[in-house]
């Protein structure tokens, strides 16, 4: 069982964990991470977010199956958020579960160096002193070699 | 044959546009960008240096060596950025 939602709405994390936690029949581990904007520099406004409709849900699907193909998951939710969003504001959230713990945690993150590089989001932060598209780093794509 | 061809992120913006339908004689992704590059300045800006774009043919990535033969949607983007 999996679940992808890409939306603009904010989302309750607690609340989506708790219905996610409640339908996995046979899990022993469940593993959740929320993503939150955070304003590194100082100054940020907000963070655009930019996605590719059509595209998004397909690619996170394709990510979500690959991962389902490698452990053995009960279910996984993943939650992304897009358009504008001010600092503190969940941007994203992966929950896995399966029988044990192990699996659960690589799963999550292995969805999260996916999701980071082969889901058609793009970031831009809009600061006090201006705008700028956040680049992909070369650490996010040698994230993916560790799979 | 024509196709649609979107632009995202700064792709977008360097064209001002994103999306356009685009009459092409190009057979793969490369000799589509060679085509775009040569029409104003704005496409030369965007496609400089293809090793700092992706493509997406039809909502799956691609290389810029692929064939265009039956695809529709063609994608021009930045390496994505989310999580």
């Amino acid at each position: 069982m999996a679940e992808v939602r890409v939306q603009t709405e904010s989302f309750d994390a607690g609340a989506e964990l708790n219905s996610f936690s409640e339908a996995q029949d046979g899990a022993g581990a469940v593993v959740s991470f929320t993503g939150v904007v955070r304003d590194v520099a100082g100054g940020l406004n907000a963070m655009e977010i930019e996605h590719y409709p059509g595209m998004t849900e397909k690619a996170i699907s394709g990510i979500v199956e690959h991962a389902k193909s490698r452990w053995p998951l009960t279910g996984a939710l993943v939650i992304h958020r897009y358009g504008r969003l001010e600092p503190g504001a969940q941007i994203m959230m992966v929950a896995t579960a399966s029988a044990h713990r192990l699996a659960a945690f690589e799963a999550a993150e292995f969805l999260m160096d996916y999701l980071k590089s082969r889901a058609p989001f793009w970031k831009k932060e809009v600061a006090r002193d201006g705008a700028g598209w956040v680049a992909a780093v070369e650490a996010d794509e040698d994230a993916l070699k560790r799979w | 044959m024509t196709v649609d061809v979107l632009y995202f992120a700064w792709v977008r913006e360097r064209i001002g546009l994103p999306r356009e339908i685009v009459e092409t004689g190009a057979e793969t992704v490369a000799e589509l960008v060679d085509e775009l590059r040569v029409r104003e300045p704005r496409y030369a800006a965007a496609f400089e240096d293809v090793s700092a774009l992706r493509v997406a043919l039809d909502q799956e990535l691609a290389d810029f060596d692929a064939s265009l033969e039956g695809v529709r949607e063609v994608a021009f983007f930045p390496p994505m950025t989310g999580g």
